[in-house]
């Protein structure tokens, strides 16, 4: 018998933690169906007013614009890269409007939308994707984490700091981005553990576009579905129509009340549909059939919001006659900062790796400015 | 207790009972270490420390012993069996202002978390020009020598190492212990903090105070004309062994310890072996690839001139760590470093 050490009975977590109310629904739960009618299956999620439907909309129709914006920049040499997020606008707007300013984003590199969303300047948000710098925004200024490009390794950061608003009596939520395929990432395991054993005030936003690249969820999971997950948590789940901005801004907004509440985490999924190919660099049709992207084509998040909206009285064709030339400005802002050259410093290269570049840090950057002034003296007598 | 063990130490003293009321008392690393904790705790309401059975246990190694009943659950707290897990949450935690010190059970049970640490945890202030710092510290209990079994008894620094933007440090007395883990604890940077296990129980009779090196540089354990023999962790105390012999073998030999194997102490190591014109390299890793080989290549460069003979490594062998019963063939022994002094070219030998 060890000394001031406790006798305890083991506690199965299933007499601390009920399974009632952890499961999802089988069917997505829609406020807004692909026509623009009430969704039949809206399951508890709580309508949102006229006004967050119309910013839905609203920021639906920038993003969008700017997602164009951005893929034409890439074909012309201007980015280096650019997955785009058209057809999962409701998801990343939908969300991102649901958060509050206190509360903080940890997107992936698809995400750009949700960052012009939260309110990151495109020049910023893109400097990643051009090739400028690694994140070219500063995340306590926007609260918004760097883009995940190694995919579910975003989750544990979301949840540490989540608990660490928790410690520090903070009222703070973290969303966390992730797709499909990051389901099946260890981090994305570790993560939801976490969450659930500390109770931290985090919302998985699992963007379910159907692929990995080019494997498709068949390939990814054995699950009924990844929201049906949760359950081997302890941490309530829901499965939505990632399609239906209201049901997206809905679900987020209550696992951000939840877990401001103490409540703990929420795990949802959105079943969405990734238009264009993975990036320009992807040729999608190697994978997917047209028929498969046309039928999604038809679920359009923005056309379905705007049908609502004009049946309901709250769009006509003036305010989308002014949001479409509201878009137009955003294109040609993006268009004209994109096409300022990138300033690029090599003598920064050794600025970020330590508080204070080390000694043979510094003795590097001597090397590399050194080479550079011999190299412009040498092609000066020609010039 | 291994008699290597209680060889380690500059100033230990013949009995460790022997406590005099007003003077400092001997102190075993680990609980130097525990020491830091608490006083890094208790000075640093930001200060939290999580991992593996670190709570109500005290850690596998008691460094963390007390610590929880005495700050509480919310400062120090065991967490699901998850590395990655517990360094992602510690950079989640160090991104909204807590300083964060984590504890892997054992090295090669780091290695689930040799993403976050290498992509996430060294990156992150260079990912984000400066905008986001991360001062966390992972503590990683490393090198074998204690009879572990497999995955125990790793020396993993050259993972560390290779990676820009994390300090590396290793202590090799329980007073550096202390000293470096508070100074790695009030570092801007994130420092993996490698704990020599073998050396847990060593003791040495000190004040512990943060005063004195600081965290990047090198220091000279013993000071010698003839050979600069160069050490860290664990083979600190075997070196000081080796210079011993080998001074009655009529070799003065100068040990120093690197403490910080990231960033390097050049400064330190250069002006020693340009002194002395030789030096010897040891360690218990792998000498392939090795820590050794960035040493030598560095002070080849810096101290060419200056050499008497090629720079040599005395390495465990290019082999997965052994079993118990066969460790004692492939960790570093005083005679392998005299053997590797005898070879150092001396004038009127054949080596």
């Amino acid at each position: 018998m060890l000394k001031g050490v406790a006798v305890r009975t083991l506690v199965h977590p299933s007499e601390t933690t009920p399974a009632d109310g952890l499961l999802p629904s089988a069917a997505p739960l829609q406020l807004i169906d692909q026509d623009g009618r009430p969704g039949e299956n809206p399951g508890a999620l709580h309508f949102p007013p006229p006004d967050v439907l119309r910013e839905l909309y609203r920021r639906m129709v920038l993003g969008r614009r700017f997602d164009a914006q951005a893929t034409a920049l890439t074909k012309q040499g201007r980015l280096a890269v650019y997955p785009s997020s058209h057809g999962q606008d409701a998801c990343q707007v939908g969300a991102v409007l649901a958060l509050r300013g206190q509360d903080w984003l940890f997107p992936t590199y698809r995400d750009t939308v949700a960052l012009i969303t939260r309110g990151v300047p495109a020049e910023e948000g893109l400097a990643l994707l051009r090739g400028e710098w690694h994140c070219g925004y500063d995340p306590y200024k926007y609260r918004v984490a760097p883009q995940c490009t190694p995919l579910a390794t975003n989750a544990p950061h979301a949840v540490g700091f989540a608990h660490a608003a928790r410690l520090r009596k903070q009222d703070q939520v973290a969303l966390v981005l992730v797709g499909d395929g990051a389901t099946s990432e260890g981090d994305t395991h570790e993560a939801l553990n976490f969450a659930a054993v500390w109770k931290a005030p985090v919302v998985f936003l699992v963007q379910n576009n159907g692929y990995a690249i080019s494997v498709p969820l068949a390939k990814q999971t054995a699950a009924p579905s990844l929201a049906a997950k949760g359950i081997g948590y302890g941490i309530p789940s829901l499965l939505i129509d990632g399609n239906d901005a209201a049901a997206v801004y809905a679900a987020v907004r209550a696992g951000v009340e939840r877990g401001a509440a103490g409540g703990g985490p929420t795990l949802i999924e959105a079943i969405t549909y990734r238009i264009e190919a993975h990036t320009n660099a992807d040729d999608a049709t190697r994978y997917r059939a047209s028929e498969e992207v046309s039928a999604w084509l038809r679920r359009d998040p923005i056309t379905r919001l705007e049908a609502y909206l004009r049946a309901d009285g709250l769009l006509d064709d003036d305010a989308a006659g002014r949001l479409a030339a509201e878009a137009e400005r955003l294109a040609d802002d993006v268009r004209q900062r994109m096409n300022l050259d990138v300033s690029a410093d090599p003598a920064e290269l050794f600025e970020h790796v330590y508080a204070r570049p080390t000694a043979a840090l510094q003795r590097q950057r001597a090397e590399l400015l050194a080479e550079l002034r011999e190299l412009a003296e040498l092609e000066e007598p020609a010039t | 207790m291994s008699a290597a063990a209680s060889a380690a130490g500059t100033s230990t003293t013949g009995t460790s009972d022997s406590r005099a009321a007003a003077g400092p008392a001997p102190v075993t690393m680990a609980a130097a270490l525990n020491q830091a904790l608490a006083d890094s705790l208790a000075a640093d309401e930001r200060v939290v420390v999580f991992g593996e059975d670190v709570g109500t246990l005290g850690g596998v190694f008691r460094v963390t012993d007390g610590l929880a009943a005495r700050f509480g659950d919310d400062r120090v707290f065991d967490t699901p069996l998850a590395e990655a897990g517990i360094v992602g949450t510690a950079i989640g935690m160090a991104m909204n202002g807590l300083v964060p010190v984590v504890e892997m059970q054992f090295d090669a049970f780091a290695y689930p978390a040799f993403e976050q640490v290498t992509s996430h945890l060294a990156k992150l202030r260079n990912r984000t020009r400066g905008r986001l710092a991360l001062p966390v510290v992972i503590r990683v209990p490393f090198g074998g020598g204690i009879g572990g079994v497999e995955h125990h008894s790793d020396s993993s620094e050259a993972y560390y190492t290779h990676t820009p933007g994390l300090r590396v440090v290793t202590p090799g007395t329980p007073g550096d212990a202390y000293r470096l883990l508070r100074q790695a604890i009030g570092c801007p940077d994130p420092v993996i903090f490698l704990e020599p296990k073998r050396r847990y129980w060593s003791k040495e009779t000190t004040v512990l105070t943060q005063d004195g090196p600081p965290i990047d540089r090198a220091v000279v354990r013993r000071p010698g004309r003839d050979v600069t023999l160069i050490g860290y962790g664990g083979m600190v105390a075997t070196a000081l062994e080796a210079a011993e012999a080998a001074a009655e073998e009529g070799w003065d030999v100068e040990v120093i310890d690197v403490r910080s194997l990231s960033p390097f102490d050049d400064q330190t190591l250069a002006e020693s072996v340009r002194r002395t014109g030789r030096a010897v390299i040891v360690h218990e890793a792998a000498g392939f690839a090795g820590y050794g080989a960035e040493v030598a290549a560095r002070l080849t460069e810096q101290c060419f001139h200056h050499l008497e003979a090629p720079i040599l490594r005395v390495t465990g062998f290019d082999i997965p760590y052994p079993p118990p019963h066969l460790e004692r063939f492939h960790l570093p022994s005083t005679d392998r470093i005299l053997d590797a002094i005898a070879r150092l070219q001396w004038e009127g030998s054949n080596a």
